[in-house]
């Protein structure tokens, strides 16, 4: 990726350019020597941490977290938040079954999903740029809305499409590879998503849009359509991850997906994405998503109960709005002190 | 089109016109729960009786009791999303008190839950205050750190009613003489949401809150302690969710790792529907108990109509939408008619 998404913002405001030494000081460094500190962690930890199968299981475990976390990325860069993300898969994958148990064809049953997902982005995004309501509120919203949907479709019934061929898409690697149908899919969606991020217009206003929203229309960039366009891909890539979770599980249920907005946010945040808007990389989010697949195999591999791997996960998205925040702390604390003496 | 993006002049002009608009809130509430009360009564004559109103207030109590403590936050322009979590903690932590120390004044069951609750709420306070990190972000890893972590101690057992003493329970089934309908655990919460409210209304620090929300910069400039008041918020929001946890305990009698699972998204959206600006700076914690009663009835209504017992989510977060875009829409008419004069709304 260009240099100029290097461009710290602390330095906004001041003519001077960062030092050298500060450019490699980057986010994303950090990430590949952690990457490496968590691979030897899980090679020690099981002997079976490097084989193919459990690198298609990571694949396959991380698959629609990973997915769902790309358009997150641009969101939290226009400075925006969408919580809805696993209610909106819940909904999907609840949808689908329903359809499929009233005989409707799978092709249709998806379509219908992907229209479902794509009227769910629009709501929020309608919300936020249509009302002007802030985001965190609406998605709340959103996201106890399409989760009780999800409940009123289908109530604690469960579909079975344990029958239906597709469903090798979810637990059989493509051909010819040790890559899950998921894993590949993402793979070319962050090709997608990181060349128009950081090789087109649109992908550098979102950036002035997470800077400076109101210098960024003064510039004639369509804050509201993009924001609004964002909202609109998040839900159909939601719901398209609905599709792939209801493949790999071969059952629909209300509560699929329960309390993964966690791990999205999660992800997209330690993949150095500022949660104020303007600053992130889709290499960063890249380099989370493997990390976060590493970590959490290698918890699996030691037998932590998930429930309990959601405390490293919280913690993690602690640690990546407290660290960059740090120093700034810090320098408030001493000066308050210094004051005070 | 200015309008549209600036949120605050228009929360502000509400903040100003502030009490009519909030008392006509709090009265249209009142109207909705009397009107859905009467309605389903109707429908199902079952609904007024008196097993049915004492569940009502029961079930009420410990959204309405959380919603107090969501209401300070909120007010601050911030969220505390782990107030499901920290319910589920402290009555998990009671319960295990209880069951060791079984001849342990009752008190104490409070003393632990409000401890516990404070203690988590402090540690928000202070991450968010001390970094300038969103809430949002914090409060959504602690409520599932503390979950977790309650996971791990709890590892798959369970807390039953014969571990608890009786005159714990008491409070949660009991009512108060001569009122059947009124059950200990709504007097104890009305009597917590007659306090914050007054404390609210009278205590310059309270009024501290108010003014941090509307605006922090200028709240930082006018030399109130901004970081102190948001951190004393999550505290107490904390501290309140403890509390709602021994009564959960005392209301069941019986807790396992999942006490208090979602609860977050019925506080926020109650908080929201009784009238607490979402940009913070306005709002009353009697209108946010009230929204949870509101709430809570709506989902028993349902229940009681034979619609379903599904429903509990969607309606808390169609509530919730439905209520920040109509007191958008307010706010935007409240503005738009101060500009062109027509209102002679200059009132300062």
């Amino acid at each position: 990726m260009s240099s100029d998404t290097a461009v710290a913002p602390s330095y906004e405001g001041t003519a001077v350019a960062p030092p050298a030494w500060r450019r490699l000081l980057r986010w994303e460094t950090g990430l590949v020597f952690l990457l490496i500190a968590v691979l030897l962690y899980g090679q020690q930890s099981s002997a079976n941490f490097f084989t193919t199968t459990n690198i298609f299981f990571i694949g396959l475990n991380m698959g629609e977290i990973a997915i769902m976390a790309l358009p997150l990325t641009l969101i939290v860069i226009v400075g925006e938040i969408d919580l809805s993300v696993a209610s909106m898969l819940g909904l999907s994958s609840t949808l689908m079954g329903y359809l499929y148990a009233h005989h409707w064809p799978i092709a249709l049953c998806m379509l219908g999903v992907l229209v479902v997902g794509v009227a769910g982005g629009a709501l929020n995004g309608w919300l936020v740029t249509g009302l002007g309501l802030p985001s965190i509120a609406v998605t709340i919203g959103t996201l106890a809305l399409y989760r009780g949907l999800a409940e009123i479709v289908l109530k604690d019934q469960s579909v079975s499409w344990s029958t239906v061929k597709l469903t090798h898409i979810g637990t059989k690697p493509v051909s010819g590879t040790q890559l899950s149908w998921a894993t590949l899919i993402f793979l070319l969606l962050a090709v997608v998503y990181g060349v128009v991020l950081h090789a087109t217009p649109t992908g550098r206003s979102m950036y002035a849009i997470g800077l400076q929203s109101e210098a960024a229309r003064f510039a004639g960039i369509r804050v509201k359509r993009i924001k609004f366009l964002l909202f609109v891909l998040s839900g159909l890539v939601c719901s398209f991850a609905g599709i792939l979770w209801t493949l790999r599980f071969a059952t629909s249920r209300f509560d699929a997906g329960t309390g993964l907005e966690l791990n999205v946010v999660a992800i997209v945040l330690f993949g150095g994405v500022s949660i104020f808007g303007g600053r992130g990389s889709i290499v960063g989010v890249l380099l989370a998503v493997v990390i976060f697949g590493c970590l959490q195999t290698a918890l699996t591999l030691q037998n932590v109960d998930a429930q309990v791997q959601n405390v490293v996960t919280g913690g993690l998205l602690l640690f990546s709005v407290i660290v960059p925040s740090a120093p700034d702390a810090f320098h408030r604390l001493r000066s308050r002190y210094m004051r005070r003496s | 089109m200015t309008v549209l993006d600036q949120p605050s002049p228009a929360t502000s002009v509400l903040a100003r016109r502030g009490d009519v608009l909030l008392r006509a809130r709090e009265l249209g509430i009142c109207l909705a729960i009397v009107i859905v009360f009467g309605l389903t009564t109707l429908k199902n004559s079952g609904f007024a009786g008196v097993l049915s109103v004492q569940q009502l207030l029961t079930g009420a109590s410990l959204f309405a009791l959380l919603a107090v403590g969501e209401t300070m936050v909120i007010v601050t322009r911030n969220v505390d999303l782990s107030v499901g979590s920290v319910l589920g903690l402290s009555a998990y932590l009671v319960g295990d008190y209880f069951k060791h120390n079984p001849h342990a004044p009752i008190v104490m069951g409070f003393v632990i839950g409000i401890a516990i609750g404070a203690l988590v709420g402090a540690i928000n306070g202070a991450v968010t205050t001390l970094f300038r990190v969103p809430s949002l972000v914090v409060t959504l890893a602690a409520l599932y750190i503390v979950r977790g972590f309650l996971a791990h101690v709890v590892n798959g057992r369970r807390i039953e009613s014969d571990s608890i003493p009786e005159a714990f329970q008491k409070i949660g089934y009991k009512t108060v003489p001569g009122i059947d309908r009124l059950p200990w655990l709504a007097v104890l919460v009305i009597v917590v949401v007659a306090v914050v409210a007054y404390t609210m209304k009278s205590f310059r620090w309270a009024r501290d809150v108010y003014a941090i929300g509307s605006n922090p910069d200028a709240a930082a400039l006018a030399g109130l302690p901004v970081a102190r008041r948001v951190f004393t918020a999550f505290v107490i929001s904390g501290a309140l969710a403890g509390l709602g946890g021994a009564l959960f305990l005392a209301e069941f009698a019986t807790v396992d790792a999942s006490g208090g699972t979602g609860y977050e998204l019925q506080v926020v959206s109650a908080v929201v529907v009784g009238g607490v600006a979402i940009f913070g700076g306005s709002g009353t914690v009697f209108g946010a108990a009230l929204g949870a009663l509101l709430l809570n009835m709506i989902n028993q209504a349902l229940g009681a109509l034979g619609v379903s017992s599904f429903w509990t989510y969607a309606v808390a977060g169609a509530l919730l939408l439905i209520a920040i875009a109509f007191d958008r829409w307010v706010g935007l008419r409240v503005a738009l008619r101060q500009r062109t004069g027509a209102g002679g709304a200059h009132v300062v």
